[in-house]
C-alpha cells in the first residue's frame, strides 16, 4: 500500500495547558479520526502534548513566496506602527 | 501467602507475561512491513506497550521464584513446551487484516479482562492492570478502527477480514477457560474468572463485526492447549527468532 490515496494533513501540538498550538510537523491518514492517532502516535510518544489539532493541508491557505515583496516590503519604512516609535512624556513610567 | 496460592500466583503471573510477550512480538514483526509509515510507528507503540506488560508480569514472576531467575530468563529462557500463552497469541502475523482481526479479539478481550483483575486482592497484580487499562482503551480504538476500515473497505478487504475472522474464530474459545490453578485464584479474589467473561466479549466483539458488514461464525470448532504447553508448530519458530541473541550469548550486556 502506497499513500497517494491518503490524504495529508497538518498537526498542531500543545505543549502545556495555558500555550498555543505549535506547528510539529505532518502526516498521512485516511481522515481526521485516524489523523489524529497517527499524531498521538508520531508526535507525542515522549508526552510532548495534552492537546492536539490535525488540518487536512489543503484546507491550508498559505502566502506566497512571489508575493514577499507586496506583502511585507511596505512595512518596513513605516516606523510608527512600531509602539518604541513614539517617544512617551516623563509622567508615563509604567505602559 | 500460602505457598498454594504464592505458587499459583506465580504460575498465573507466567501465563499473563508469556500472553504479552508472544502478542508483543507478533506485532512487532510488523515494524518497518507497516502499510505506510504512520501505521507501522503505531503499530510499532501497541508492540512496546504489550512486552512492557510482560516485563511488569515476568519480574513480579521472577520475585515470587525468589530463586535467581529474571524476567529475561522467563522470556528467553524457556522453550515452547514451558510457555503457557494462549493459542491466539502465537498465530503467525498473517496479512494486516488477519493482525487486525487477531488484535480485535485480543483488545477486546482485554477489555472484559483487565478491569476485573485491577481489583485483585493481589496489589501487583491490580498494579499492572490498572496501568495497562488505558493502553488497551487505546489499542481497541485502533483494531476496531482498523476492523471497520477493513470489513467495509473494498471486496477485497472485506473478504480478507472474513477469512480472518474465520480462521481465527476456533481459538478464541480456549480464552475463557478455568483450570485448577486459576479456580484457586478467582476463589481467593486474586485471579479472574474469565468463564464467566465470554458473554460482554462476545458482544463487544459481535458488535464491531456487524458494524463491520463482517458475519460472526458459529461456533463449529475449538483448539485449546496454550495453557498447559501444547502449541501450535508457530511458536518454537517464533521463540527460536525471538530468543537467539540471548541464548547464544547469555549474560551479554550492551
Amino acid at each position: 500500500m502506497t499513500t497517494e490515496k491518503l490524504e495529508l494533513f497538518e498537526v498542531f501540538v500543545r505543549s502545556k495547558r495555558g500555550l498555543d498550538h505549535k506547528h510539529i510537523g505532518s502526516l498521512h491518514a485516511e481522515d481526521h479520526a485516524q489523523a489524529l492517532e497517527y499524531a498521538r502516535d508520531c508526535y507525542t510518544r515522549r508526552s510532548e502534548g495534552v492537546s492536539i489539532w490535525v488540518v487536512k493541508s489543503d484546507d491550508i491557505c498559505a502566502s506566497q513566496e512571489d508575493d514577499a515583496e507586496s506583502f511585507y516590503d511596505p512595512s518596513d519604512d513605516k516606523p510608527y506602527r512600531h509602539a518604541t516609535y513614539y517617544v512617551l512624556p516623563d509622567p508615563v513610567n509604567n505602559m | 501467602m500460602s505457598d498454594a496460592i504464592k505458587n499459583a500466583t506465580l504460575e498465573y503471573a507466567t501465563r499473563l507475561g508469556d500472553d504479552s510477550v508472544v502478542l508483543g512480538h507478533r506485532i512487532s514483526e510488523w515494524v518497518s512491513y507497516g502499510p505506510f509509515l504512520e501505521e507501522d510507528i503505531a503499530y510499532g507503540n501497541v508492540a512496546l506497550d504489550y512486552i512492557g506488560r510482560a516485563r511488569m508480569f515476568y519480574t513480579y514472576a521472577a520475585d515470587l521464584a525468589d530463586d535467581g531467575r529474571t524476567e529475561d530468563d522467563f522470556a528467553y529462557m524457556r522453550s515452547d513446551r514451558d510457555y503457557r500463552n494462549l493459542l491466539l497469541m502465537e498465530m503467525p502475523r498473517g496479512d494486516f487484516a488477519y493482525s487486525q482481526v487477531r488484535q480485535l479479539l485480543a483488545d477486546a478481550y482485554y477489555t472484559v479482562l483487565l478491569p476485573e483483575l485491577v481489583q485483585s486482592k493481589d496489589e501487583t497484580l491490580a498494579a499492572i492492570a490498572a496501568k495497562a487499562i488505558k493502553e488497551t482503551k487505546y489499542h481497541l480504538r485502533r483494531s476496531r478502527d482498523w476492523v471497520l476500515r477493513l470489513g467495509d473497505g473494498t471486496e477485497e478487504s472485506q473478504k480478507r477480514t472474513q477469512k480472518a475472522v474465520d480462521q481465527l474464530w476456533g481459538y478464541t474459545h480456549e480464552l475463557f477457560d478455568m483450570d485448577e490453578t486459576e479456580q484457586l485464584l478467582a476463589d481467593n479474589g486474586i485471579g479472574v474468572d474469565v468463564s464467566k467473561l465470554r458473554d460482554a466479549w462476545f458482544k463487544l466483539v459481535s458488535e464491531i463485526l456487524t458494524e463491520a458488514t463482517i458475519t460472526v461464525p458459529e461456533d463449529s470448532w475449538a483448539v485449546r492447549g496454550g495453557r498447559t504447553g501444547y502449541h501450535t508448530e508457530n511458536l518454537g519458530h517464533m521463540l527460536t527468532e525471538m530468543q537467539i541473541v540471548h541464548r547464544s550469548y547469555p549474560g551479554c550486556e550492551w
